[in-house]
Formats: C-alpha cells, sequence, structure tokens
C-alpha cells in the first residue's frame, strides 16, 4: 500500500481545503456539494520522483501516468474505467496515460452524494452521483495545468491548447501533464470551470478499454483473499446452525491439536479458529465442538412462513400508493382477474466469498476488503476496536463480485474481523498479527442476508371494452431496511421503499390504483440482492400484465404502448426493443417471445426473451433482446457488457432453485444445491443503447428486473398456462 | 512427508499435510494467488490449474495426488495458446469482477490446446465446469473462437 503512504500529506491538505469549502459553501440543496474547490491551495513542493495530488481525484506522476481516484468499489460493474473515463474527458488526458485506484475511506472527500455524508457504493449510483462532481475535478485539474504552463511560458493561458494529454502553446511550447504537475497544484484553483461541449467529447461515448482488463486475465489482479502481510493469520469462523442461535459452550482442545492451528477465540457470531493457512484453519474449525444455544432461533421453515404470508395477502396492507376507488372500480369492473405470485429467499453467492484483512494495535487499525460501505464498515470496526472512525484506515481492493452483499449496514464480515483481531489483543505471541477471514462457500450460502422471500396478490378489474379500470397490488415480505440507519430516509409511515420499488411506482395509465404492504418479520437476516424491490416487483407486475392482456386479448406490446403514453422513455425503449427483436414476426415452429419493461435506479429498460419450447416440455432461453436508456452512456462497451451480466444474473433466479429453510436450517450448501447460472444456459444477449442528453444513470443492476418476466410471458405464449412464482418449472407441460 | 511436483516449470518440494489441496499448497505455502478459491468442491473452477496439460480442480486436489508431476498455474501460462486466449479476453473485455477468469482463462486454454476448431456444443462441455456469477458466458464463448482463429491462423 505504498501508494497509499505517499498521498498522505497532500490529503491532509486536502482535508483542511476540503473543510474550508464546506465552511464558505454553507447550505446546499440536496445536499450535492460539487468539489471543484479541492485543489490543495498551498501544497508544499513536490519534490521530482512524487505524484502530485491534482485534487482528491486526479493524482498526477511524473512519468505522466494519471491515476484517478475512484470513491466506488470496483466489483465487475467497470465503474474504475467509467468513472476515469469522465475525469479524463474533461482533463483532457490520452487514454493511456489513465489509471484507476480504489480511494482511501474518507466520507469528507470521497461520500456518495447520493448517500449524504456516507461513502459506499450501490443503488447503481456511481456514475449518476459521480458525473457532475468528476466532470469538475477534471476541467478544474485542466485548468490549473494550463495555468501552471501560461505562467512558465508567459503566455496567455487562453492560448494554451490541450489534446490527449499534450499541453502545447502556438509559439512551439509543449509539455506534458506530468511535467507540469508540481507546478500546477500550486496555481489557484479556479472558482468556475466551464464544462465541455457534447459534441467535443472524445472519450464519452466511445467505449474507451477497460483499464482493468488485462490484470484480469493473467492472475495478477489483487484481491482481498489474496492479501499476504507479515505474520499474517487465517481465520474461519463457526457460526451458528440457525438464524439467531447462540454459543453456549465450546470444546476447542482437538482444533488446538491440529498442525498449524495457532488459536481459537470466542466472537459474537461463533467461535473462530485462526491458523497459519487456510486448510489448517479448516481443519480446526472441522474439529470444534460446539454447543448452541438455540432458545432464540428462528425454527420455522419456508414453506410455513410463505403460507403465513399467503394469508396475509388476503388482508389489505399498509398504503404505498392510492388513486381512485380500487373497490369501487371492482365492483363496477365487467370482469375481475387475481393472481398471486411467490418469491424465495436467494443468495448473491459472489465468486468471491465474502472476506477482509484486519490488522489492529492500540493506536489504530487497519482494514484491506473488496469494502462497498467505507463509511459504516469505518464505523462499525472502530466500535468492535475501541478507535475512532478515522483511526480505522480502510484499503478498498477489487471485489470478487458483490451484488449487494458487501453493502449491509452491520458490516457483517469486517466487524467479524475485527473481533477476531481484537480477541487476540491478549495472546502475546499473535498481539497485532493481520487476521485474514475467509468465508467458506458454505458460510456464503448458509450465511444469511438474502434478497427476502417475498408474496405478491394482484387484482385488477376490466371493464367491457376490456381496459384496465382498477389494480390493486399488494406485498408481503421483510423489509430491508427497517433496524438500520438507513430507516429514517427509507422508511415512511411504514413503508420500505425498497419492498415496494417498482410496483409503487408503475408507470401505467389506470384509473384506480392500490399498492399495499405487509411487512413481515422473521429470523432470517435479509439485504439487498442486484436491483433490490424490482427482483420480485418487475415480474409481478409484467407477467400480471400479460394475464391481463391474454383474458382481453391484446397484444402484450400493443396494450404496454396504450398504458404508457405519459412515459416517454419507457416508450422509447419498449419501441427499440419491439423493433429490433422483430415483435410480431413469425418465428420457428416451438419458438415463443416475451416481453417485459421496468424502470429501475432511474433507467429504462425493456427485454423480449426468445424462447425454445421441446415437445417434452423442456425449454430453453435462447436469445434476449435488451433496449435501455440509461442517460448519456459514457461507455457503451460497459453498458452492454452490465446489461448482458444483469440479464444472466436475473435468468440465473429465473431457473435455479433459490433458498429454503426447513426447522429453521438452511437447506443448501454450495453450488451443487445452490446452483446458478452456467455457460450453456446462457442465451444469446443484444443490448441496444437509446442515444439521449439526459445526465447518466445506472446500469449495474438495471438489467436484472425484466428478464424474468419476459421469459414467462414467452412460456405462457407457448403453454397457455400461468407461471406464478420463481423460479419457473424445468419443464412445462406443452400447449 | 515431503511432496515434490514441477511448478510452472521449477521443482518444488513441501513439506506440508499430505491432504492439503493443490490450491492451498500452491496459493498459501508458495504465495503464486493467481488460482482462486471459490467452493472447494470442484463446482465452480475458480481454482483450475494444468496437470500434466489437464485441467484440474485444484481445491479438490490433495498434494499427494500431484507428486512428480507438472502443474502450470495462471502464472506460468505461457505459449501460443495461452498468448491468444488472453489477448482475446482482454479484447472481448470479458472479465468483469474478475474472480473467476484465472480459472476459465485455464480450461480455456486447455480446450484449445487439444481441440483448435471448438464448435459451442464444445465450449459448452469444456467450460461448464467454470462458474462466472457477473455471467460474462457471451464474451467467453466469444473470446474462445477468437481465439482458436488465432491459434489456426
Amino acid at each position: 500500500m505504498t501508494t497509499m503512504t505517499k498521498i498522505d500529506l497532500p490529503q491532509k491538505a486536502l482535508l483542511a481545503s476540503r473543510r474550508r469549502f464546506l465552511q464558505g459553501a454553507g447550505a446546499t440543496s440536496l445536499g450535492l456539494v460539487v468539489g471543484f474547490h479541492w485543489a490543495p491551495r498551498n501544497v508544499m513542493a513536490q519534490a521530482a520522483g512524487n505524484p502530485t495530488m491534482m485534487n482528491a481525484f486526479i493524482r498526477i506522476a511524473p512519468d505522466n501516468t494519471v491515476t484517478v481516484l475512484s470513491k466506488h468499489l470496483e466489483m465487475g460493474q467497470g465503474v474504475y474505467t467509467g468513472l476515469a473515463t469522465i475525469v479524463a474527458e474533461e482533463l483532457d488526458a490520452n487514454w493511456a496515460q489513465i489509471r484507476a485506484e480504489g480511494a482511501p475511506a474518507d466520507a469528507k472527500l470521497y461520500n456518495n452524494l447520493a448517500f449524504g455524508p456516507v461513502q459506499g457504493t450501490g443503488g447503481s449510483t456511481a456514475i449518476a452521483n459521480s458525473w457532475e462532481q468528476l466532470r469538475k475535478a477534471g476541467a478544474t485539474a485542466r485548468a490549473m495545468l494550463v495555468a501552471a504552463a501560461a505562467e512558465q511560458w508567459k503566455v496567455p493561458a487562453g492560448e494554451i491548447v490541450v489534446n490527449k494529454g499534450v499541453v502545447s502553446h502556438k509559439s512551439g511550447k509543449k509539455a506534458s501533464f506530468g511535467q507540469l504537475a508540481a507546478k500546477a497544484a500550486t496555481m489557484t484553483p479556479p472558482a468556475e470551470v466551464t464544462l465541455k461541449d457534447p459534441a467535443k467529447f472524445q472519450y464519452i461515448g466511445k467505449s474507451v478499454a477497460r483499464l482493468d482488463s488485462r490484470a484480469k486475465s493473467n492472475g495478477t489482479a489483487q484481491f482481498t483473499i489474496d492479501v499476504k502481510l507479515p505474520g499474517m493469520l487465517t481465520a474461519l469462523l463457526q457460526r451458528a446452525p440457525l438464524f439467531g442461535a447462540t454459543v453456549k459452550s465450546f470444546d476447542a482442545s482437538k482444533a488446538k491439536s491440529v498442525p498449524g492451528v495457532v488459536e481459537v477465540v470466542q466472537v459474537s457470531n461463533g467461535v473462530a479458529v485462526l491458523a497459519k493457512n487456510f486448510w489448517a484453519a479448516s481443519k480446526g474449525r472441522e474439529a470444534l465442538v460446539i454447543e448452541w444455544d438455540e432458545t432464540n432461533a428462528e425454527k420455522r421453515g419456508t414453506d410455513q412462513i410463505m403460507a403465513e404470508y399467503r394469508e396475509l395477502g388476503k388482508k389489505p396492507g399498509l398504503p404505498a400508493r392510492k388513486e381512485g376507488n380500487v373497490d369501487d372500480a371492482f365492483a363496477k369492473a365487467a370482469k375481475v382477474i387475481e393472481a398471486t405470485y411467490d418469491f424465495p429467499y436467494l443468495a448473491h453467492a459472489p465468486m468471491e466469498p465474502l472476506d477482509c484483512v484486519v490488522k489492529y494495535d492500540a493506536s489504530g487499525a487497519e482494514i484491506w476488503a473488496g469494502d462497498q460501505f467505507q463509511t459504516i464498515d469505518q464505523m462499525n470496526a472502530a466500535r468492535v476496536l475501541g478507535l475512532k472512525p478515522e483511526q480505522v484506515k480502510i484499503n478498498t481492493l477489487f471485489a470478487g463480485g458483490s451484488f449487494g452483499r458487501r453493502a449491509n449496514t452491520v458490516s457483517d464480515y469486517i466487524v467479524e474481523g475485527a473481533e477476531i483481531a481484537k480477541a487476540i489483543e491478549g495472546k502475546e505471541s499473535i498481539r497485532g498479527a493481520p487476521v485474514k477471514l475467509v468465508w467458506t462457500r458454505e458460510d456464503d450460502i448458509q450465511g444469511g442476508r438474502y434478497r427476502p422471500m417475498y408474496h405478491h396478490a394482484l387484482k385488477a378489474g376490466i371493464d367491457a371494452q376490456g381496459n384496465i379500470v382498477a389494480w390493486q397490488h399488494r406485498i408481503v415480505g421483510q423489509s430491508i431496511i427497517a433496524g438500520t440507519p438507513f430507516e429514517p430516509v427509507m422508511v415512511k409511515d411504514g413503508i420500505d421503499h425498497t419492498s415496494v420499488e417498482g410496483a409503487a411506482n408503475l408507470p401505467y395509465a389506470i384509473p384506480n390504483m392500490s399498492v399495499e404492504l405487509h411487512t413481515t418479520k422473521t429470523g432470517v437476516p435479509v439485504l439487498w440482492w442486484r436491483s433490490v424491490g424490482s427482483t420480485h416487483t418487475a415480474f409481478a407486475t409484467e407477467v400480471f400484465l400479460d394475464e391481463i392482456a391474454a383474458e382481453t386479448k391484446q397484444d402484450p406490446v400493443a396494450l404496454r404502448r396504450k398504458l404508457l403514453t405519459k412515459h416517454p422513455r419507457h416508450l422509447g425503449v419498449l419501441n427499440l426493443v419491439a423493433e429490433k427483436a422483430g415483435w410480431g414476426k413469425p418465428l420457428a415452429k416451438g419458438r415463443m417471445r416475451g416481453v417485459a419493461v421496468h424502470e429501475s435506479f432511474n433507467s429504462f429498460v425493456a427485454e423480449v426473451a426468445e424462447v425454445a419450447l421441446q415437445p417434452d416440455g423442456s425449454w430453453r432461453v435462447e436469445k434476449v433482446v435488451a433496449a435501455v436508456d440509461c442517460g448519456i452512456p459514457i461507455n457503451p462497451a460497459i453498458i452492454r457488457a452490465q446489461v448482458e451480466s444483469g440479464i444472466g444474473f436475473g435468468l440465473s433466479a429465473t431457473i435455479k432453485p433459490g433458498i429454503s429453510l426447513k426447522g429453521g436450517k438452511v437447506e443448501q450448501s454450495n453450488f451443487h444445491d445452490y446452483e446458478v447460472l452456467r455457460i450453456h444456459e446462457m442465451p444469446k444477449i443484444e443490448v441496444h443503447i437509446v442515444p439521449s442528453k439526459e445526465k447518466p444513470t445506472g446500469i449495474g443492476e438495471p438489467g436484472t428486473p425484466p428478464v424474468a418476466p419476459a421469459v414467462a410471458n414467452a412460456l405462457m405464449v407457448g403453454t397457455k398456462q400461468v407461471f406464478r412464482a420463481l423460479p419457473l418449472p424445468e419443464a412445462v407441460k406443452s400447449a | 512427508m515431503a511432496i515434490s511436483f514441477t511448478l510452472n516449470g521449477r521443482p518444488v518440494t513441501l513439506d506440508v499435510d499430505p491432504d492439503m489441496p493443490l490450491l492451498w499448497a500452491v496459493r498459501d505455502e508458495i504465495g503464486l494467488t493467481g488460482s482462486k478459491f471459490g467452493c472447494g468442491m470442484a463446482q465452480c473452477g475458480a481454482c483450475t490449474m494444468h496437470v500434466e496439460g489437464q485441467p484440474v480442480r485444484a481445491c479438490s486436489t490433495p498434494l499427494s495426488a500431484i507428486a512428480g508431476q507438472k502443474v502450470t498455474t495462471i502464472e506460468g501460462l505461457a505459449g501460443r495458446v495461452a498468448k491468444a486466449v488472453q489477448d482475446a479476453w482482454v479484447k472481448h473485455e470479458v472479465a468483469q469482477c474478475g474472480y473467476c477468469q484465472s480459472g476459465q482463462v485455464m480450461s480455456a486454454v486447455a480446450l484449445l490446446t487439444e481441440n483448435k476448431r471448438p464448435n459451442d456444443a464444445d465450449i459448452d462441455a469444456a467450460m461448464q465446469g467454470n462458474i462466472c456469477r457477473c455471467a460474462t458466458y457471451v464474451r467467453i464463448r466469444a473470446a474462445i473462437h477468437d481465439a482458436a482463429k488465432t491459434v489456426r491462423a
């Protein structure tokens, strides 16, 4: 972490300047603070060979490399490349000189503007919240490079040209960023900068090459599991077999006799074995004898919990949206259609299981992790370790996937690592040793924080002309947000926004509408899972709409067009996908199409799935055509990759069973019984991007929600049956 | 009991538990971390190495089973096929989170070493044991076809 050490001094200067800026800024609307004042004013002269911090996001080295500090976790979504593209554009850098790395944990400099005073990544906000901030950071640094050149060459700044990393003047004078950076950092940052005319963008919209492709193709990319420090111990934690059970007593004698095992300690979540390597820790953990107190544990099975949900779905819930009067409309309707939909618990199962390295002594702590919630993890680790949050340094490394799992408000895996590091404080021979906590796949599948199980009950009133006049949607399931620090912001009048998103904001023009929520409580810990509420609301709403289309003999695309006249961006992706997928054109025998359109995280996606149905009832998704509108496309290649990825992730949960509990115990444990999508199940994918001048919005998640309903809708066409639960059946009855 | 084998062309001897999986011996004892842990039971392929040129799941291969054999990890990958595969991986921007990709590359190199003209079914058969949660499968397939062209050229 030498790079982190190198930036310590300018970092302090930056902090001071940031504080001044905040004091001067006063109350800013929406809490949105833009960062063009962040360059240090009085940075000491940079010694030759040292890189220069131009501002919080841009470091320029004498070798002319420009490193963009990403306040967001790179977990595969391409954010290092995306954020660096925005900077490179306004800086007029040469893409070849651009690098990216994770920024330090520092909420004052690196907070997510969509989260308020919290540094973290999620909700497909990375590009959206950084757009203006990084354009200004890039433009400001560019202006300072120009000012430095103007002073050095004694020419007017207005005559200086910057093109692909070269600063030049018509007199023939020329310099690289690397040559000018040290002087540039001492220039007064301009109070205002002019941002580039989008018509002149060289990188934005042009699919520059991902920055991490080579390192991720030759094994050199560094993940948390790869961290090796002197004296480091590997820890495996034996957690309770039931959610809510606690350690009653344990016998570590056999574990301690395993060669390589160094220590066994009890922490909040169980008993940890520390060893010289993973294998010894794993053998040691197997040898633990633990008696658990299951008094307060969740002992219900998922069948029982779902049966309770179904009963709740028959009763009115708390209102999430209310327009007109659904009861009157149902009474007057020519026809009433009802359906219920069920969704299982889902594990995220990122390929890199949860892991962190914690090095702790009384003076402070240092953490290495694919950290997704730096500010919250800092606070939680500090609490455990008896430190101040700023004494907890976090090095954010690449994460081997997350899909939401690494961002949780209790910092589960970070707290476990911190507790283990703290627990060895009293053991003289290993005091201060860095601890690498590794979850096994079994720990991951059985460790909870799942996408909640949900039940949806829908009811529609249809008039004599086939119009939908009433729509009632009841959602039953656990709240992800209740009981977390986000509750005051994200739960209003008992409605957790994440439980109803995608349902409460249904775009369809229906005069009488009631969306209701029953928030349940179970002992099973839950969490956001790629696209959060839309993982279930998109399926319930889009499949139910196709059931209505079938009942009223309307074409699914035509029906949606009729209901979306006031929603041009929904309509835009719907029309584009219909055109590109050849909607309405004949298909080969046994092939059928289904469509779904859904907005999530302010991005709009429509997908058409093409399914091949065999005479024996087996079926396969052959192709998915997607149309997306996520505002100005920063990097179309990454947008396409994210939509492919989102579709694959959604399709996995469309065809593979979720997590089930029996007597409170999770029935799955690894990829043999918690199956995920494999290569032979991946369809061909086409992604079409709507050209846009709107501000960029997220793309990490929005590709996921429409795929399951599009596939179910295709199967409905082919089988004349309805599909009201995920996963869909492996084989269906042919029509 | 000391176990000797050849790792990336160099002889190594380890005096560790002979049941220790090859993956952990290479990662923890030798310090090469390009091969990844994903499941520990030969289900995901993130740990794939070559033993005598054949792809094996190192997380479930005890060190005792590879005594005297030639082991290649992503770090030791070399030659025409490896270069074609890795260049195609970069060109197609296959990797997203990247965690499974060492294993994917190892499986792809083993496939193209045996079969210079794989069809989609061959690719499915060779790559089905490698899970990618980012579902980069479309690009894996495209990159393998592209690399095959380079290898044949």
